[in-house]
């Protein structure tokens, strides 16, 4: 008879926690090598508020009455630009094919991922967001609630928009497509997140906005990484 | 059972049983829509409150309601895509997007037309209104991906995939109405309860429900029948029906 190789691999000699806290280094390094990067979105953020009072109207009284919103819709779209290097550097230089390889499971990998983007590119967001609050002219609570409010959602924005990145990964023009794919999934974000800010100026009770915004967090960690590991399997067997 | 769901997977036998139930399709649904059309357009008695300004009821329920179940049909179609592999789920979902964001056009279009006389206005933000917008966004996304990607394996999982996510829309839709205080009615059907209209007046609309099912029935099979073609352009059995196959490839098909 023919001995067969043993075929099946051994999981008790696959730790997982050094394998994400691995990767979770990894991509910071990473980042903060190419520190240009990492600035984009925070100055392309900056611009894009700037715009409002000089396209709009400089007025402090529509700037306190819609500076929540365009804090928000600038964050929503300096987030979507960055999600276009989420997986794209991976991917050119083929460490997302090792990933894959990997025993780990994808899923958790693809949240230290997530997480780790969201640490150099929204959690930035979140802290600027004071210093262009009071530019536009909003009084401390609403900053406050502001930026609690962008801290719970932009995890959120940057969850959604893996399975986007992970689905345009690889196509000429990912750019304009991922926003086309993604803005619709962020609009139910925005509207809690701007809610919030505009129950807090009328003097409503907030509780129930950031509960939903939580809520919203608590699913994207959950279900996201499944749907951006099962398009990142489909765009990594497509090139 | 599992051999009729073994056969729909070739889309050779689906495009021959598509062909016979075509004409029944489009008979039945023209017949059903242009009696409806006329019971509600003319017979149905005015609202005591609208006039007669509701009878557009007629045609924005019904592309309102197969908006939602056509994204849902492309749900369960996407599921079977990721699952089974199955060809025709795709090309079901790559059929019926088009199909769909032309409803959701229309159920807004014909919402719009309605609201001007009743609410005073062509467009509010209004819960009801900005989730049936993020769904036609929605169908525009899934377009545009099934469009970017050629190779076809991955053009239809990554579809699929994108499908599933916008899923969470549907029960938006649903139940804004109801989570939300809007100037929207609440829904005109309900399965567990009778409707608050008289029977005049929702009769005649389940009759253009069910014609429309029956339309969207029939365009899909045309749909689903042309991208089969092209897909299967080079077998022998498609080079036979548009006469562009040799001899011994059409007599094949024959016997």
């Amino acid at each position: 008879m023919l001995k067969l190789p043993r075929l099946t691999p051994r999981q008790e000699s696959q730790p997982v926690l050094p394998a994400l806290l691995g990767v979770l280094r990894r991509d910071l390094l990473a980042n903060f090598r190419r520190r240009q990067e990492l600035f984009n979105p925070l100055i392309f953020f900056v611009m894009v508020v700037a715009l409002f009072p000089l396209g709009v109207s400089p007025e402090v009284e529509f700037l306190r009455q819609s500076g929540a919103g365009i804090l928000w819709v600038a964050a929503l779209l300096s987030t979507l630009l960055s999600l276009d290097h989420l997986f794209r550097h991976d991917f050119d230089e083929g460490v997302l094919e090792q990933m894959l390889l990997q025993p780990q499971p994808l899923y958790l990998m693809v949240l230290v991922k997530v997480f780790s983007h969201w640490l150099v590119t929204g959690l930035p967001l979140v802290l600027m967001t004071p210093v262009l609050g009071v530019m536009l002219h909003l009084d401390g609570n609403s900053i406050g609630y502001l930026c609690l409010t962008l801290l719970v959602g932009t995890p959120v924005l940057s969850f959604i928009g893996a399975i986007g990145a992970a689905l345009t990964l690889g196509l000429r023009s990912a750019g304009i497509l991922l926003s086309l794919l993604i803005i619709p999934l962020y609009i139910p974000v925005l509207i809690f997140g701007t809610g919030t800010v505009t129950a807090v100026a009328a003097g409503l009770p907030v509780g129930s906005y950031i509960a939903l915004l939580g809520a919203l967090l608590v699913v994207a960690i959950t279900c996201a990484p499944f749907a951006t590991a099962a398009a990142l399997r489909i765009s990594v067997s497509n090139s | 059972m599992w051999q009729f769901f073994h056969k729909l997977g070739s889309p050779k036998w689906f495009y021959g049983i598509a062909s016979r139930f075509m004409p029944w399709l489009l008979g039945s649904s023209l017949l059903l829509m242009v009696a409806g059309m006329v019971w509600g357009l003319a017979f149905a008695p005015p609202d005591y409150l609208q006039g007669n300004s509701y009878r557009i009821i007629f045609i924005h329920v019904p592309t309102a309601f197969l908006a939602q179940s056509a994204y849902v049909m492309m749900a369960v179609a996407g599921i079977v895509t990721l699952v089974w592999r199955m060809k025709l789920a795709d090309v079901f979902v790559k059929a019926v997007a088009p199909v769909g964001a032309v409803l959701t056009f229309l159920a807004l279009f014909t919402g719009a037309v309605w609201g001007k006389p009743t609410w005073g206005t062509w467009w509010i933000w209004d819960a009801r209104l900005t989730s049936m917008l993020i769904l036609l966004f929605l169908y525009c996304g899934v377009i545009a991906l099934g469009n970017a990607i050629a190779d076809e394996k991955s053009s239809a999982r990554a579809v699929a995939v994108l499908v599933l996510v916008g899923v969470v829309n549907i029960p938006i839709i649903k139940y804004s109405v109801e989570w939300w205080n809007t100037l929207h009615q609440p829904a005109t059907f309900k399965l567990t309860e009778k409707p608050s209209m008289p029977p005049e007046m929702w009769v005649p609309l389940l009759v253009m429900v069910l014609a429309l099912y029956l339309f969207f029935g029939w365009i899909a099979c045309l749909r689903m029948q042309n991208e089969i073609l092209y897909r299967e352009r080079r077998s022998s059995w498609v080079k036979a029906i548009m006469g562009t196959g040799n001899a011994r490839a059409s007599a094949k098909v024959t016997d």
